[in-house]
């Protein structure tokens, strides 16, 4: 049973199936599902080197790849957080907290989303101390050190944000809070695709953003039961 | 013809002279106006209290312009004609985002701590200690100061961390105080001997993006915030913010953090100090058998 799980995981994860968050029970039956795209050339991604960190180096059999512009076959982007910016009025956060994890000197998820108010939980699974660095501008700034074995820093984002996320000890480590008002929201998997659940009927704005391309938005009606399909092609520079 | 001529060049040429006087009185008027230079701060009005001395932003505002303008800027942010000149680059006060605090990593500072800084100055870079000016003077700044931010005004600074009394200085501390400093990454960026030089220290940077480098404490040169070691304590505990200094307040126990201290002042070769003499004769006597800082010692991460 447990071994038919975890199978069915790395089935899931192989084939780069998107990440669908169901942040609150599904209040509609409506979904958007659709695929990010580019045109143009993206940077090359870079191999990091971890060897200054011996404890993190030691995990990863192959280099761990930056991952600000990270494609796929056909030209997809992966790591694209495609939310309902406009239309969704449901200002409650959810009582369930999202986590964050810093492992093998990377930061999973690369990319967090999660609604404003919301519990957020930042774990250190490392042999190794982190300081925690969000450098946010709309909400207040912080750096926070956390050593290995320490408890899992406990906290949330009171104003939506784009928000940069670092390591000053280990300058490779990079990452985002998406802090959203809306409760509907997805990232892009392997594969580019994604898909927002239980939307109610209504006229929305959904906006696709990427970490080094900004935002694309276009407006998708939901009139019942129905799937619509939005795709977003952005522009891709190699700088 | 010649008067219809003359007439209309008397009347144009009077309509020149004219305007020509009204550009140089506008200018003067200009130049005389209370408040040439300075921007619109973001609230009209704030207090600060120090002890007994309440602080005005009305007369902290003539000293603003007088004496920080040049590098702070007339809108607050860090951007004065100086600034440019300048690295560490000045303190934009839009943001509210202070390094030298006595609240928690992410909260405002007390106006103690403000009123600190001013009086201070910050070692190491371009701000001087304003003590010429009087403390109703510094405290009327602080209140200036607190209007480029809407934040004074919607939050309350965090509450100021406790310091208990500083534990006995001894060779056990300082031989604690030594693994923490491997334990808690401190070398990465401090250098293994405190010289700044860690495999980290190049690549940092400032919440701006501007480069920034990591306290030597070899030089012996006094701390940003303060040079006791009550200061020291403070600084690691609550951390730098809008540097890449973290804090590690909820991370250290108090008697872990004073032992940190007394190992922190070893490595401030250039200032004798008590912990520094035990620490010397300790290793003229143990030296071979520490083992050194660095990403290979046991010492540090298991």
């Amino acid at each position: 049973m447990k071994l038919k799980f975890f199978a069915a995981l790395g089935l899931a994860v192989t084939m780069g199936s998107a990440i669908v968050v169901f942040a609150t029970p599904p209040a509609g039956t409506g979904t958007i599902t659709g695929k990010v795209t580019y045109t143009g050339t993206p940077p090359k991604m870079k191999p990091i080197d971890m060897s200054k960190e011996p404890t993190c180096a030691k995990q990863h059999t192959t280099p761990v790849m930056t991952e600000n512009v990270a494609t796929g076959p056909g030209n997809t982007l992966q790591w694209v957080v495609v939310f309902i910016s406009a239309g969704d009025d449901n200002p409650t956060a959810p009582t369930q907290a999202v986590k964050y994890e810093q492992k093998g000197c990377e930061y999973l998820p690369h990319v967090l989303p999660m609604q404003a108010g919301q519990q957020l939980q930042i774990f250190n699974d490392d042999q190794t101390s982190h300081n925690i660095h969000p450098l946010a501008k709309t909400n207040q700034e912080w750096n926070k050190s956390q050593p290995p074995g320490s408890p899992p820093i406990d906290t949330k984002w009171d104003k939506p944000e784009f928000i940069p996320v670092k390591c000053n000890i280990h300058p490779w480590m990079h990452g985002y809070f998406v802090v959203l008002k809306t409760s509907h929201y997805a990232v892009t998997g392997g594969d580019g695709s994604f898909t927002i659940t239980g939307l109610p009927p209504g006229k929305y704005t959904v906006t696709a953003w990427q970490e080094q391309y900004n935002s694309k938005s276009q407006d998708v009606t939901i009139t019942g039961s129905e799937t619509k399909t939005a795709n977003f092609v952005f522009t891709a520079t190699p700088y | 013809m010649t008067l219809k001529k003359f007439a209309v060049t008397f009347a144009l040429g009077s309509l020149v002279l004219l305007g020509v006087g009204a550009t140089t009185l506008m200018a003067q008027s200009h130049v005389n106006s209370p408040d040439p230079l300075l921007g619109t701060p973001s609230v009209a009005s704030e207090t600060s209290q120090i002890g007994g001395v309440t602080g005005h932003a009305a007369d902290g505002k003539f000293l603003y312009r007088r004496f920080c303008i040049g590098c702070h800027g007339p809108d607050g942010n860090g951007q004065g004609m100086n600034a440019q000149w300048i690295d560490p680059k000045p303190r934009d006060f839009t943001e509210a985002t202070f390094k030298c605090r006595s609240t928690p990593t992410g909260t405002l500072p007390l106006d103690q701590d403000l009123y600190d800084a001013i009086t201070r100055g910050f070692v190491t870079t371009n701000m001087p200690s304003w003590r010429p000016l009087n403390p109703q003077q510094r405290a009327d700044l602080v209140a200036f100061i607190k209007t480029w931010s809407p934040r004074w005004a919607k939050e309350k600074p965090g509450a100021s961390l406790n310091i208990p009394p500083e534990t006995p200085i001894t060779i056990e501390s300082i031989l604690h105080g030594r693994e923490l400093f491997q334990k808690l990454e401190c070398w990465k960026c401090h250098g293994p001997e405190g010289h700044a030089d860690g495999p980290s220290a190049a690549t940092l940077t400032d919440s701006k993006g501007n480069p920034i480098q990591p306290f030597n404490f070899s030089t012996g040169d006094r701390f940003m915030c303060g040079d006791t070691n009550r200061d020291l304590y403070r600084i690691f505990m609550t951390g730098l913010d809008g540097s890449p200094m973290p804090s590690f307040a909820d991370v250290i126990q108090p008697n872990d953090a004073w032992d940190l201290v007394h190992f922190l002042r070893t490595l401030q070769t250039a200032l004798p100090n008590q912990e520094l003499t035990l620490w010397q004769a300790y290793k003229a006597a143990h030296g071979k058998d520490l083992k050194p800082i660095g990403p290979d010692s046991a010492g540090g991460a298991q």
